[in-house]
């Protein structure tokens, strides 16, 4: 225990954990006394899917070094099969049961797709598969806006033109109504098992990072030429951190949908404006850091919120928050000025000591 | 007659797309970073026009003109302000997501001044449309001829100006090779500058002529666009500019097509999955240079 203690990683990681379940407990205590308004209540089981899918697009962006806009289409296939699945069952089975088959629904088979579009794709390199993997995103949303799925006695319905053309039996009832989406999800999903999910994808991914299969992924992103010339599988190792990935993100997207009523697949929750989004929160963040990551996701979701009250600019001064939070961070002309104006080096140089 | 109707629709449609994607591809092979803001400048140009033509009813080759100067004036901004700095930093998605931030500024500036409702946009065009056979089988719309000219004379514009003046050697030099270009006396930051405004000032016309053609404006419109002319800048082979014509008005045809005979709801599903094919044959696009890793 105590080598496990000086290893930095770990200690790293026990930080990460800490923080999350600290602000899982005093958030729960502030709801508890009912002072947390109605707003951020409505906020927090969103909050969690975006925080499982900002760490599961940095296990891709910033430690398999891949560029993916696509992460959105993963997390709307998790909501949408899952969905159905849930509607399907509805009443036949207790609520806790269902709710995890519709997780595995929908994980297993946001991974699936991701395996599908990581073998062809994680070829292109760069800006290219960054542009790949958004059509992708936009291929899935479109595709759901046209199903129509339908069931009475006879069985299933299917139709890609019209909810005419399921031609149910009186009684049946329409499941997925294209653009309209699926109406009367269960509402499953809460606080405590967005919490949950947020820590077993911590779990997962932390612990990917630091096997040895984490260390190949990072090979692979720091000099592809040498990792393949010492044996590692480059194919392999991609598509293990975008399948991952990808059921991460169908994960939360069944937390996603099991919190609303009404699902609809539209350009505002399931587009590559939402993809971009995600890429945000995990560059904000910092590129690779897991923590950085939470934090960050947490802090922009809550931002526009907390500018409601100058309402119509609120989008604009997120816009400026971001575009200076960038410079900030990145200028190189911005880090020289950081570096001579620190207060860690001022303090150091007054105490006459020395910066190791 | 239909299948030619619709073939000039597309071509029409790939023209618009094919400026932008220039603002892009010449962008990307000089700068190496994804502009995203750029289709956000294509509304700022379609909202100068409007201004300038409908509200001030001033003559619209007025409008067109303050468009034009007002998106090169943005273009440079943008690029002083918020590119400029971030050049040499540790990561590229560091600019790209600057370039995300400042395409919610243009988006949400707008939104502020213009308000979120779709205004009806006059077209500036006042051609009669020309048409064919006898029973008029075949009816082109001003727009469209406009457009297509309009395509064309940027398009063969912008290759002379790229192979025959100096400062298009300039340019090809900086995207080749900074450093090699800045010690032949090249001013890297000044010829960067140069492409942002002349990216901007397609944008503004592709602006015109795209809100001409879908005569409605407001302040998302430049963004779907900007995503599809990103799409065919990627798909002719991102830096290429002779790529980016091809790849555009291939785009149009294609989502032209598709809306026309297979499904107008998957027409952008059919635009997408036409570039996931090319890439999946060919990884850097039509006419793409492939780059050589070496150890």
């Amino acid at each position: 225990m105590k080598k496990l203690l000086k290893d930095k990683n770990f200690k790293n990681n026990l930080i990460t954990y800490g923080i999350v379940i600290v602000s899982f407990v005093v958030i729960s205590i502030i709801k508890g006394t009912g002072n947390l308004s109605s707003l951020f209540t409505g906020l927090l089981v969103p909050l969690c899917s975006y925080i499982i899918l900002a760490v599961s697009l940095n296990l891709v962006v910033g430690i398999s070094g891949e560029l993916s806009l696509g992460h959105a289409g993963f997390m709307c296939v998790g909501a949408f099969s899952s969905a159905l699945f849930s509607k399907c069952v509805v009443g036949t089975m207790p609520d806790g049961i269902r709710f995890l088959l519709a997780l595995i629904i929908g994980s297993v088979l946001a991974g699936i797709i991701g395996v599908l579009i990581g073998i062809p794709v994680l070829r292109l390199k760069g800006d290219y598969l960054a542009i790949v993997t958004l059509a992708f995103g936009e291929i899935i949303k479109n595709i759901i806006n046209v199903i129509y799925i339908g069931r009475d006695s006879k069985g299933f319905h299917f139709s890609m033109t019209s909810e005419m053309d399921l031609n149910l039996e009186a009684g049946g009832e329409t499941l997925i109504n294209g653009a309209q989406g699926i109406t009367g999800t269960p509402k499953d999903s809460s606080f405590l098992i967005g919490f949950i999910l947020v820590m077993i994808t911590l779990f997962i991914v932390l612990n990917l990072i630091n096997s040895r299969d984490g260390r190949a992924i990072m090979a692979i992103r720091d000099n592809r030429i040498a990792a393949e010339s010492i044996g590692i599988n480059i194919t392999k190792y991609k598509l293990l951190a975008f399948t991952v990935s990808s059921v991460l993100a169908g994960a939360a997207g069944v937390l996603y949908s099991h919190n609303l009523n009404n699902l609809q697949a539209t350009s505002k929750n399931f587009g590559y404006n939402m993809s971009i989004m995600f890429l945000v929160f995990v560059v904000l963040g910092g590129i690779g850091n897991i923590r950085g990551s939470i934090i960050a996701a947490v802090l922009l979701t809550l931002l526009p919120e907390l500018l409601r009250g100058l309402n119509a600019y609120r989008m604009l001064i997120y816009a400026i928050v971001l575009i200076a939070i960038m410079l900030f961070n990145w200028a190189p002309g911005a880090l020289a000025f950081r570096e001579k104006y620190s207060i860690k080096n001022w303090l150091s140089k007054k105490t006459g000591k020395e910066e190791i | 007659m239909s299948f030619l109707s619709y073939l000039i629709k597309g071509i029409s449609l790939g023209s618009v797309y094919a400026i932008i994607a220039l603002g892009y591809t010449m962008v990307y092979g000089i700068a190496k970073m994804l502009n995203f803001a750029h289709g956000d400048v294509i509304m700022v140009g379609a909202y100068s026009v409007f201004i300038m033509s409908t509200s001030l009813g001033l003559s619209p080759f007025f409008g067109v003109l303050t468009s034009i100067v007002v998106c090169t004036a943005l273009g440079l901004t943008i690029e002083r302000v918020a590119y400029k700095p971030l050049r040499g930093a540790a990561s590229p998605l560091a600019v790209l997501i600057t370039a995300i931030g400042v395409s919610y500024l243009l988006q949400n500036i707008a939104l502020l001044v213009f308000g979120a409702n779709t205004i009806s946009f006059t077209s500036v065009i006042n051609i009669s449309p020309i048409t064919f056979g006898s029973n008029n089988e075949l009816t082109i719309s001003g727009e469209t001829i406009v457009t297509i000219i309009a395509g064309i004379i940027v398009m063969v514009g912008l290759t002379l100006f790229v192979n025959k003046t100096k400062m298009g050697h300039a340019m090809r030099a900086v995207s080749e090779d900074k450093g090699a270009a800045s010690l032949m006396g090249i001013n890297v930051n000044a010829t960067i500058a140069l492409t942002f405004a002349i990216g901007s000032a397609l944008a503004a016309i592709a602006g015109v002529l795209l809100c001409s053609a879908y005569p409605t404006l407001n302040p998302y419109t430049g963004a779907m666009p900007g995503i599809k002319a990103f799409v065919a800048a990627v798909f002719g082979g991102i830096g290429s500019i002779p790529g980016a014509m091809i790849g555009g008005v291939l785009l149009g045809i294609i989502e032209v097509f598709g809306k026309a005979y297979i499904s107008s709801q998957m027409a952008d599903a059919i635009v997408f999955a036409v570039l996931i094919i090319v890439l999946l044959v060919k990884p850097t696009g039509i006419l793409g240079k492939n780059i050589q890793e070496k150890v």
